[in-house]
């Protein structure tokens, strides 16, 4: 056990000479991954600081319940204890007939229009804060709230939230098809230096292999490059966002200061963070296990 | 310990190489395979470590049928072998050292005993002063003793060599037979193919004789 954790520290070892021995060629590598990785991962930043914004600045969306005309009070205060033992609402606030016709007699010019009416034709009303903020459940509520036979009418607010998601989901796709292409460029990278290897060190490798190699044995060294190669370049990625949101935090400071408010990007989280660096490893650990496998079989089949 | 029964070879475009060839090695035995150029001993050799594969016949070596063992057997069949290859095929990336490190890196061994064996291998044959140096500065005969101490430093039972003394002079020939005869005695089995007259004076050695891939002497 100690013994195979001392050859595979050794292949570390080796590598890492070799990546950081090749002069420019090992770093330049880096640089392009790191680059490419940091391009959608700023991409998915954004949305995600997007996303916080618009939450912020909109509130949360709301359902307006229009009970019958003819509601006994008996039957709201009902309405309202079984509104509050619902685990979807969040709060409720009534809204009496009375005090909807007194702030619309207040706030608009139908002053004069409301003076001449004879009686209230404003419902009472419910105003519904839901816990989940997504469309789908929010039509679902809207949809229960409606069939309670003392409710008229319910409405929901929904057009913002539907254009915030159908926006929200244009650009992760936009982020999602830049990353795929971009990850295939970077297996695409490690494959040809993988190769590179491979064909300078065509001695090394039939050498170990007339004297008794494992196929393990080879492809070790490689493989161990690209994932390497890989990581390096995640977290070249992920330092390139920290810097890079750091310079831009201060001027945008001063500008939403403009604007009375307070925002700023947030920096990728742990998790991001580890998936980031996992995935570009991955990514090199892919490229150099495509090349190993497809240029070792030429090999090896003398 | 080698055991060839009825051994055919056969090169793609149909140029025979072997045909039905058959003799046995016994454990610790020096035998020298002899024949012009293009007689085969190449091929026999390469037969021995399954870098070749047999037509028909069987190939044994301690028992195991070589023509027979699958992909991932093989190391292991090889490290059982030291191998003098006829063009060297030594690494001229890294020093004397590293190229005899290089099987007992492959086998596992650790540091410190894999240094130690590498010093002895080299010790043996005369290069413990060399040890740093690139082997494109030695010489042919110090090229040669270089595959010999990474043919041997990982002990094994069976040496093959591949026209070891080509192109030596008489003074490095018999250099290098001397370190083959002391491994002889501490019994090791020795194959060596050879066509130098000088190296088969030495008539207390069995040989086989190919020609035109066919065996005439078996004893």
């Amino acid at each position: 056990m100690n013994q195979t954790l001392a050859q595979h520290t050794g292949v570390l070892r080796a590598v890492l000479r070799r990546m950081f021995a090749s002069k420019a060629g090992g770093l330049l590598n880096i640089l392009v991954i790191g680059i490419t990785l940091s391009l959608p991962t700023a991409m998915y930043l954004l949305l995600q600081n997007t996303q916080t914004l618009i939450a912020q600045l909109s509130g949360a969306p709301q359902i307006s319940l229009f009970l019958r005309m003819d509601v006994q009070s008996r039957d709201v205060e009902e309405l309202r204890k079984s509104l509050e033992a619902n685990a979807a609402v969040a709060n409720i606030e009534f809204v009496s007939r009375d005090r909807a016709l007194e702030q619309l007699s207040q706030s608009t010019e139908l002053k004069s229009v409301i003076g001449t009416l004879e009686k209230n034709p404003l419902p009472d009303a419910f105003i519904i804060t839901p816990t989940q903020a997504d469309p789908q459940a929010l039509t679902e509520l809207r949809d229960t709230l409606a069939k309670i036979t003392v409710v008229d009418q319910a409405q929901l607010d929904s057009a913002w939230a539907y254009k915030l998601e159908a926006l929200l989901r244009f650009g992760r796709m936009g982020v999602l098809i830049l990353a795929s292409l971009l990850s295939l460029a970077l297996i695409a990278v490690t494959f040809n230096t993988i190769r590179l290897q491979i064909l300078t060190q065509r001695d090394e490798i039939e050498v170990s292999q007339l004297i008794g190699a494992t196929d393990g044995f080879i492809r070790r060294p490689f493989l161990y490059f690209g994932a390497l190669q890989g990581l390096f370049g995640g977290l070249l990625a992920w330092l390139i966002i920290i810097v890079s949101l750091s310079l831009l935090n201060r001027p945008l400071a001063e500008l939403s200061q403009l604007y009375a408010s307070k925002f700023v990007l947030h920096p990728l989280n742990l998790g991001d963070s580890l998936s980031l660096l996992f995935f570009s490893l991955y990514l090199g650990w892919l490229g150099a296990w495509l090349s190993v496998t497809r240029h070792l079989s030429n090999l090896s089949s003398r | 310990m080698i055991s060839f029964n009825q051994v055919c070879k056969r090169y793609p475009g149909g140029y025979e190489a072997l045909k039905n060839v058959s003799f046995d090695i016994d454990e610790g035995e020096m035998v020298f395979l002899t024949g012009h150029s293009g007689a085969g001993k190449s091929t026999l050799l390469k037969l021995i470590a399954a870098i070749e594969r047999p037509n028909s016949g069987s190939v044994l070596v301690s028992n195991q049928n070589v023509g027979a063992l699958k992909g991932g057997a093989l190391p292991y069949l090889r490290r059982n072998l030291g191998i003098l290859f006829q063009d060297h095929k030594l690494l001229f990336d890294r020093s004397v050292f590293d190229n005899v490190l290089l099987p007992l890196q492959i086998c596992g061994f650790d540091h410190r005993e894999s240094s130690k064996r590498v010093r002895a291998a080299l010790d043996k044959v005369g290069l413990l002063k060399r040890e740093k140096t690139n082997p494109i500065a030695l010489s042919g005969g110090e090229q040669q003793r270089l595959c010999i101490a990474r043919a041997i430093v990982n002990r094994p039972s069976i040496l093959l060599a591949d026209e070891p003394t080509g192109n030596l002079d008489a003074a490095y020939v018999q250099e290098i037979m001397a370190i083959f005869k002391s491994f002889h005695q501490v019994g090791v089995t020795l194959l060596i193919s050879t066509h130098d007259e000088s190296v088969l004076q030495d008539s207390a050695i069995r040989r086989l004789v190919l020609k035109q891939g066919e065996l005439q002497v078996a004893a």
